[in-house]
């Protein structure tokens, strides 16, 4: 029952890079937490941050190298909300609700991110363009409202700003340089 | 290495820097790289090349002031630069700079320089932050010559494990995750604990929303925090430690990695640390998101590998934790503190704070307050200064109306408390917590029944499932303060509220149960007549809620 098929094994590669690498990096982590089975969380974050997301046949096959039930590794992947079973899209957008952003309104941000792309928080656009996700806290109190575009973190920001940072990293793929300098320094 | 050895490493730091005629240093924490700091280090190091100036720009740590940032601070001189836009960045190279006091600042051109006796610096005392805004965070040398690893050095050679219990214990230290159960008590629990192996965890798993000293520390001065642990790990008699670090925190993991790289190598971490028989590992563990993992049970749970879900105590982690071994888990400005109490002495440390809250706390500010940001103030200094003297006061002309303290678990202080004392006891006594250190400051425009749906909401989505009271009461709380927010409840509901809250408080499992009603409770207690206007006469006070969809017959109701 834990064995992993030849086409869920195949299934494990599927976008951009050639499966052999992903696969290489997958059993490198395996590897290098030398198939600990307290290393799940660690191997978990590595198969995400190399496929952005993780399928079943993620988690058999993880479930099968550390020699886990499948039942506590799919367990663990849906406890913790940094774990996603769904593909993110091309751009992500987290919008911090944590209690300075809400003091200082992020929920009207989100509602404006809402209206612009029809998405709520946790779904992503039709096209695969954008992902939309809150986050608890980032650690970025003292520059309420928070929120990242692609990785990068934008503080005071407002509904209208954001907005078109994110219509601009949509429109532009360099979305890191052109957003910091929309950012516009203080 | 040996003493001298490190005092000479020390000073060939110390003259590395004093032979380079000018420094700047631009702060590369994750709030001043909102703004762009790397932007504005660029441009001051092709500014710097440009012109063949012989200044060295080096990284530095959060020195609290992130309202400001970016900062960029120029040494010898000390001149604090704040706000630095990329334009202005040569001008600070050239020494040119048409520079003004913080006074006659307007719009945006001259370079803001921050006066030295600014209140938010000034009314400090620095000892977790001490290296803040000084230090280049990624080098073990800088932190040397600031006099780092000197208190492991002397912990390992001229005191026996028991005494640095001892002076732990003598310090007061308290814990600073929240809890504040006295640290030398526990290491005193663990260290008495017979086990082969024993485990020190550093608990960086900062879920508070509102809270980001622990981010400032792991990722400013990371060596500070290795540092304590193995002080730790030598005075309970461990050999390994970790650091759970929040998974939003990915700064703070690239440091540490480096960090303890650096110490290793240096023989400050590993086997034969300082070339005595105590030896001392330490692994990262990263979370991956869930504020339950702060609980020390589900912090365990999850440093094995599993769903962060806690357990009954006892038995407590100090007899039985990790792996079933002897485990002292404290939280990262516990440990931060730890080489200053063994480097100035226990008495040192003690003579600061008050009576049953001794030494210094780093707050974060955030919320309606002019000044954002950490500060470190000594325990027993009044709410009245640190928000006003500080933290500037409320900014656009609004009142003050609470403040948050304590996240999720904690409470909402009102104006009439703002001259007490800031100390654990003080802030228990009216319905508060210290915390972890966040203050959020609200002015009238926010409204309380909603602020206390949110930290129920906020409860409800981390509340773990394991025991019934917090998994099913975190939700009929939230319906009920929904409908309180909406207008569609009674006064029955608030009485049913009330009790729920009770019921909570004394049958859930761990901590996050037994504090998430703490917001309903204490914003009930102080601003009972904002429900009783949401409630009786349908409208919200601060003219938040949204009461458009009230019912019909509850407006009737109401009435009658």
């Amino acid at each position: 029952m834990l064995k992993i098929t030849a086409t869920r094994a195949s299934a494990l590669g599927t976008a951009r890079e050639p499966i052999d690498k992903r696969q290489r990096m997958v059993d490198g982590a395996l590897k290098k937490n030398q198939y600990r089975q307290d290393a799940l969380i660690e191997v978990l974050h590595t198969v995400q941050s190399i496929y952005g997301y993780l399928t079943d046949e993620h988690l058999w096959y993880v479930a099968q190298q550390l020699k886990l039930p499948p039942s506590q590794v799919y367990g663990v992947a849906t406890f913790y909300n940094f774990f996603t079973l769904k593909p993110p899209g091309e751009h992500t957008v987290v919008v911090c609700h944590g209690t300075a952003c809400f003091i200082k309104d992020s929920r009207a941000i989100t509602a404006a991110l809402e209206q612009r792309f029809g998405i709520k928080p946790g779904e992503t656009t039709s096209d695969g363009q954008l992902s939309l996700s809150i986050a608890r806290c980032l650690g970025s109190c003292s520059l309420a409202p928070t929120a990242i575009v692609d990785g990068v973190v934008h503080g005071r920001t407002t509904p209208d700003t954001f907005v078109a940072l994110v219509e601009a990293a949509i429109s532009q793929n360099e979305s890191k340089e052109l957003t910091s300098k929309a950012d516009g320094m203080p | 290495m040996n003493s001298d050895e490190l005092q000479s490493s020390a000073a060939e730091e110390l003259r590395l820097c004093a032979s380079v005629p000018r420094r700047v240093q631009v702060c590369d924490d994750t709030g001043c790289r909102a703004t762009g700091s790397q932007l504005v280090r660029q441009s001051l190091e092709d500014a710097a090349k440009a012109r063949g100036a012989n200044v060295r720009i080096e990284g530095t740590s959060c020195c609290g002031f992130c309202a400001r940032g970016p900062i960029i601070i120029s040494r010898p001189d000390d001149t604090i630069f704040a706000e630095v836009t990329v334009e202005q960045a040569p001008l600070i190279i050239g020494g040119e700079a048409p520079v003004a006091t913080e006074a006659t600042v307007s719009g945006s051109r001259p370079v803001t320089i921050l006066p030295a006796d600014l209140p938010f610096f000034a009314r400090q005392t620095r000892i977790i932050m001490a290296n803040a805004g000084e230090i280049d965070p990624q080098r073990i040398e800088s932190y040397v010559a600031a006099g780092g690893y000197r208190a492991l050095e002397r912990a390992l050679h001229e005191m026996t494990p028991q005494q640095v219990v001892d002076a732990i214990a003598q310090s007061g230290l308290r814990g600073r995750g929240g809890a504040g159960f006295p640290t030398g008590v526990k290491w005193g629990l663990v260290a008495r604990t017979d086990s082969d192996q024993k485990f020190v965890v550093c608990n960086g798993d900062e879920g508070d929303p509102g809270a980001f000293m622990n981010r400032a520390v792991m990722e400013g001065d990371p060596h500070l925090v290795l540092e304590g642990m193995a002080i730790a790990g030598y005075a309970v008699g461990a050999s390994q430690g970790y650091v759970y670090v929040r998974g939003e925190y990915p700064i703070a993991v690239e440091r540490l990695r480096k960090a303890i790289h650096q110490a290793e190598r240096q023989g400050f971490l590993g086997s034969r640390v300082f070339d005595t028989s105590f030896q001392f590992r330490i692994d990262i563990r990263i979370g991956a998101g869930a504020f339950v993992c702060g609980e020390e049970t589900a912090l365990i749970a999850s440093i094995q590998g599993g769903r962060g879900a806690p357990h009954p105590r006892p038995p407590y982690p100090a007899q039985s934790g990790l792996w079933g071994k002897p485990t002292l888990i404290n939280n990262v400005e516990t440990l931060a503190a730890v080489s200053a109490i063994i480097d100035h002495g226990p008495e040192w440390y003690a003579r600061l704070g008050t009576e049953k809250s001794k030494g210094t706390k780093v707050f974060a500010l955030a919320g309606k307050i002019t000044n954002t940001g950490l500060v470190e103030v000594p325990f027993g200094i009044t709410l009245r200064e640190v928000i006003y003297e500080i933290g500037g006061g409320i900014p656009d002309g609004h009142a003050f109306k609470a403040v948050q303290t304590g996240g999720p678990s904690g409470g909402c202080i009102p104006e009439q408390f703002l001259d007490m004392p800031i100390d654990y006891d003080s802030l228990a006594r009216v319905g508060s917590i210290i915390g972890s250190g966040g203050m959020i400051v609200m002015d009238e425009t926010s409204c309380m029944v909603d602020v206390a749906r949110f930290y129920m909401d906020f409860c409800m989505s981390e509340s773990c499932g394991k025991c019934i009271p917090c998994r099913a009461g975190t939700v009929q709380a939230y319906r009920i303060l929904d409908r309180i927010s909406r207008g569609n409840a009674n006064l029955d509901d608030l009485a049913r509220l009330e009790s729920l809250c009770e019921y909570m408080q004394k049958a859930s499992l761990c901590g996050l149960g037994q504090t998430a009603p703490n917001s309903v409770v204490s914003t009930l207690r102080y601003f009972r007549d904002e429900y009783l206007s949401h409630i009786v006469e349908h409208v919200c006070p601060a003219g938040v809620c949204d009461l458009s969809q009230t019912r019909p017959f509850m407006r009737s109701e109401g009435v009658s």
